[in-house]
């Protein structure tokens, strides 16, 4: 019985920790547009995040254990598989963050369970097609439909406001900005703070300490809530340059029009049930937003990094997750190992981080490329891509959209002919 | 395996246009504000721009209502 509830307090810690890093994580999505366009001082942004992610974890009640329930088998989920699938997300989390890349929480917590699930009960234990339907397409869909909504919406403000100018409209999108990053931030707390609510609750199921179908207890929403207010605070300080600056340069018209769309989006995706990951849909708006702008640039190379970091996201974290649960299953010696190569990773990488900080003091030095950013482990792998000059990104673009138009609609005898055109 | 065409596109279509007639109306709003501006510059008043704007932000705010509402439910 001892040992039993030392594993349920080590799993219920280890969530709290990953609730910590998905809000450090994601405080981008909400405040990035408005940190780099100047319409709240940094530290002022991070605190108004935390303070609606706090508010955010108790608005709804409806747990959203979206994550645990139809992907994995629940029956016979044990305590160490969610530890060992908490292990791959908190690491995969880290691991971007220190690359300063925008990756979906929701998607590093998935890849764990499904990577802990396969290791302790083998491949059946993942519905396939649902990972089709709720990672693979959704990771596709936000950043386009945000993208598109946050370009006409760009185009828009551009075309109607040509007259608009002093005093009040500078005023006007910076109110416009806060209010539609405060609707994500709000978003965020009931949406990523209930997931960890549902893992710990799940865990307390599992453990056999909470009888099943019951709503987490208050002292789960609570610390949950405090952890991701705490985790948003602190600032997730490289990622909000990647994406506030490192993707476009955002204009106040451009943050205002990208926020709006993300948050557009979020609350329609999940309200029409077909929910689209906060992280993807930000990150799109936010490319939207520069490629609306006449002369607006996106930077190809920092977003195929990005695109990349996604689409590693789930396998990276499931790898890890099943390692992890492959070494729990020696026994308490092996949960104890994995906990220890946790706390000692994350030391290392938090060691490597500090080696060219990223604070709330120069979160927007970033007005070059991606060559700027933060020497060390990460710039052997970027200085391969180097950042393209403004002008070419225009080629870039016309000769990248109608390749696909010709290949698409006719089948495989179709290619040749459109490379030869 | 079965993919929620429906639901996708009606996100896409709902998130399109609420994007774009948000962002459409507050800039409206904005052009009335900077009207009003002008306008007392030159010793004028501009009331019609200005309750045009003030429509405007009433219907934004209504929208960021509506979302507070959504997150709640």
């Amino acid at each position: 019985m001892e040992s039993f509830s030392l594993i349920l307090a080590i799993v219920v810690v280890t969530a709290l920790a990953f609730d910590f890093t998905n809000g450090f994580h994601d405080t981008a999505n909400a405040m990035a547009t408005t940190i780099s366009t100047g319409a709240l001082k940094p530290k002022v942004a991070v605190a108004m995040s935390a303070v609606l992610n706090l508010v955010g974890a108790f608005l709804s009640v409806e747990v959203a254990n979206t994550i645990s329930k139809g992907l994995v088998d629940e029956s016979g989920i044990r305590p160490e598989v969610i530890f060992a699938a908490l292990v791959g997300a908190i690491l995969w989390n880290l691991l971007t963050w220190l690359v300063g890349l925008p990756s979906s929480s929701s998607h590093a917590l998935m890849g764990g369970l499904i990577g802990a699930a396969v290791a302790s009960a083998g491949l059946g234990a993942v519905h396939g097609d649902v990972l089709v339907t709720k990672v693979l397409l959704p990771a596709i869909a936000a950043p386009l439909v945000a993208g598109l909504a946050a370009m006409f919406a760009t185009r828009l403000t551009y075309r109607l406001g040509r007259k608009a100018d002093g005093k009040a409209s500078e005023k006007g999108y910076r109110a416009g900005q806060i209010a539609s990053a405060g609707l994500v931030s709000l978003a965020h707390g009931t949406n990523d703070a209930q997931k960890t609510m549902g893992i710990i609750t799940l865990a307390l199921v599992a453990g056999g300490s909470l009888a099943p179908d019951s709503d987490p207890p208050l002292w789960v929403i609570l610390s949950a809530g405090i952890a991701i207010a705490m985790g948003t605070y602190l600032g997730g300080w490289r990622i909000i340059r990647t994406m506030g600056k490192g993707l476009t340069d955002l204009q106040p018209q451009q943050g205002f029009a990208a926020q709006t769309s993300a948050a557009t989006v979020i609350l329609a995706s999940s309200h029409l049930g077909f929910s689209l990951s906060t992280t993807h849909s930000v990150s799109g708006s936010v490319m939207g937003a520069g490629l609306g702008r006449k002369g607006g640039v996106v930077r190809w190379s920092t977003a195929t990094r990005m695109f990349v970091a996604w689409g590693l996201t789930l396998p990276a974290a499931a790898l890890v997750a099943a390692l992890a649960e492959w070494v729990c299953g020696f026994g308490d010696w092996g949960t104890a190992l994995v906990a220890v190569f946790l706390v000692a990773s994350s030391a290392a990488i938090w060691k490597i981080s500090r080696r060219e900080v990223v604070d709330h003091t120069n979160v927007n030095d970033h007005d070059g490329g991606p060559d700027e950013e933060p020497s060390g482990v990460v710039t052997q792998a970027m200085a391969a891509v180097t950042p393209p000059p403004a002008g070419t990104v225009t080629d870039d673009l016309s000769a990248t959209i109608p390749a696909p138009v010709p290949t698409d609609p006719a089948a495989p005898s179709a290619p040749p002919a459109a490379t030869t055109v | 395996m079965k993919i929620d065409w429906a639901a996708l596109g009606s996100v896409f279509g709902v998130s399109l246009v609420v994007t774009v007639a948000l962002v459409g109306l507050f800039t409206l709003g904005i052009n009335g504000l900077s009207r009003r501006e002008r306008a007392a510059a030159q010793g004028q008043s501009a009331a019609l721009a200005v309750t045009g704007a003030y429509v405007c932000f009433a219907a934004c705010a209504a929208a960021v209502g509506y979302g507070i509402y959504l997150i709640m439910a």
